[in-house]
């Protein structure tokens, strides 16, 4: 079985974001980048899966500049056999990253597509699903647990209420949630040999993609900031405040 | 414009997020609710009496039972020859369908949206929360999904909608439904409760959690919340998670007990109307937006706050 693999180099988790001034965007100049951390988890459930014995190759696949492929050999440093960049300096939308994924699952032919249920920098939670639509590939979303049995994959997803498993024919697309698994720190001889491992170059224009933007980002501002309150010493002015609330 | 708001419901009633998404909808023109799924004739009968509602598309189908994107997305897009946009609430359901109706159409999706400008301006927040975009589509066909705690939920009483059957198409046979674990219990929906009382890290113990958090709940007739901590730990189960990549609530109150406060939890609660924390670190950046603070060991404040109230 052949997996996929997508991931995004987004700011850092713990980096607090901050809005430019002129509203144009997020300042992401001098800023800690890493892989987006849904993606690690993508990348961990596909290197298990090849350890397994069930995936016989994982590739890893990434759009953006030129510094993704850092994020590509970050990949393969946690287990990937090689990886594909398509670099481009604009910045595409999840449909225009589903479009281009299309093109190499076609060029592929992977059994399954692994991607993280969401970037943390846009939080659109879009790709995985425009992704499996474009391919008309079933769609295991928000995994939690996912099983591979033969030419099915069961995948269990955190739904709202609690949980709910699905059977999938591959080839599927599937999109993690944070406790498919812990992602492993990529080892020092890892990282070293990562560094001669394939990684192919290719363009938006290679696949025939138009990645215009459909949407236009008018403004970005702060959210209205909350201001810290007061404290109170005793939970007796606790339960006054409260009751004067109307809530006890 | 004609909207198509999709209905959210568990088989026997439907979720109020799907108020806030017909709210929503108002400000864009003319809504036709959709109602997938199997045996839905009661829950038609309940769209069909939202306030606003133009007319209720209903298809209903075995094979529709478990509302899975594969076949609810067909009869969406096929739908959308003569709706202009879609919009679904911003839940896992909606989630999960309406980007693959999205890519169908060939539009670029507005994922989250907190308010309407105009017909093609919307605003969500990204970066979890830490900013907010105003964004204009060039798309001729709009598909949404909307931030239900952003929007007050439309009366479910007073409309008389047109109840008309729709092609619920066939299955697609590439995904089927296995079974479901859903969480039980009798307290308020976490994503509709008025109060919320929260729990984190320090509880210690999936026992302590429970037998501290419980009563507390029970007496303020609360839901409970856990941060992804207290969940990773084990001590709530996965759908207690407020935060970025949990549930997204905005309580009257929201009282956070032994929460640090990290960006991705703020990112879930911070438009709680009032934020109540209970800390003992009274260095814990939960404390920069709560409006009140106690600074107590939590194992001493939450039995006695219980007790008083």
């Amino acid at each position: 079985m052949k997996l996929l693999v997508a991931v995004k180099r987004v700011i850092d988790y713990n980096v607090k974001p901050r809005v430019k001034m002129d509203g144009s965007g997020v300042d992401l100049q001098n800023v800690k980048m890493s892989m987006n951390p849904f993606d690690e988890i993508a990348v961990e459930e596909a290197v298990r899966l090849k350890e397994k014995g069930v995936a016989t190759e994982v590739v890893a696949v990434s759009i953006g500049p030129a510094k993704a492929q850092e994020t590509l050999r970050t990949a393969i440093a946690i287990g990937a056999d090689r990886a594909i960049h398509i670099q481009t300096d604009e910045t595409v939308e999840p449909l225009g990253v589903a479009k281009l994924l299309a093109k190499v699952a076609e060029e592929e032919q992977p059994d399954l597509f692994i991607l993280g249920k969401q970037a943390i920098d846009d939080d659109s939670n879009q790709t995985g699903q425009m992704l499996a639509a474009l391919l008309d590939w079933p769609q295991g979303t928000f995994a939690s647990k996912v099983e591979v049995d033969g030419d099915r994959v069961g995948v269990t997803r955190e739904v709202d209420g609690g949980l709910e498993t699905v059977k999938l024919a591959t080839p599927a697309v599937i999109t993690t949630d944070l406790r498919l698994n812990e992602p492993r720190y990529p080892s020092l001889p890892n990282i070293m040999k990562a560094k001669s491992k394939p990684l192919a170059t290719k363009t938006p224009e290679d696949y025939g993609v138009d990645i215009a933007p459909r949407l236009e980002t008018l403004e970005v501002t702060e959210p209205p900031k909350r201001e810290a309150g007061i404290k109170v010493d005793s939970v007796d002015d606790l339960v006054a405040k409260l009751k004067d609330m109307g809530v006890a | 414009m004609k909207t198509l708001v999709l209905v959210e419901h568990d088989g026997s009633a439907i979720k109020d997020a799907t108020l806030s998404t017909v709210t929503a909808a108002k400000a864009l023109g003319e809504i036709h609710l959709l109602v997938a799924g199997s045996n839905v004739g009661d829950i038609a009968k309940a769209a069909a009496a939202i306030d606003g509602v133009g007319k209720v598309h209903v298809a209903d189908a075995a094979h529709l039972e478990h509302q899975l994107a594969e076949d609810v997305a067909p009869i969406i897009i096929d739908q959308m020859g003569h709706h202009d946009a879609f919009l679904a609430p911003a839940t896992t359901t909606g989630k999960n369908v309406a980007p693959r109706v999205a890519a169908k159409l060939d539009v670029m999706q507005i994922s989250d949206i907190i308010s309407v400008e105009g017909e093609d301006t919307f605003t969500r927040p990204i970066y979890a929360g830490n900013a907010i975009a105003r964004v204009k589509s060039s798309d001729a066909k709009k598909v949404i999904t909307v931030r239900g705690t952003a929007f007050d939920k439309a009366s479910a009483q007073g409309g008389s909608a047109e109840v008309e059957t729709i092609d619920a198409g066939s299955s697609g046979g590439k995904s089927s439904f296995v079974g479901a674990e859903l969480s039980e219990g009798d307290r308020p929906e976490l994503t509709s409760a008025g109060v919320i009382v929260s729990g984190g890290r320090a509880f210690g113990s999936e026992e302590d959690f429970h037998k501290l958090l419980d009563p507390l709940a029970d007496k303020l007739n609360a839901a409970v919340g856990a941060s992804r901590a207290a969940v990773d730990a084990g001590y709530a189960p996965n759908d207690y998670q407020v935060g970025q990549t949990g549930k997204i609530v905005a309580p009257e109150v929201y009282i956070a007990i032994g929460i640090s406060g990290a960006i991705q939890h703020l990112a879930g609660m911070k438009d709680s109307k009032t934020i109540i924390a209970i800390n003992k670190d009274e260095e814990a950046p939960i404390f920069q937006v709560a409006d009140i603070g106690l600074v107590a060991d939590l194992f001493k404040a939450v039995p006695e706050l219980t007790e008083k109230l």
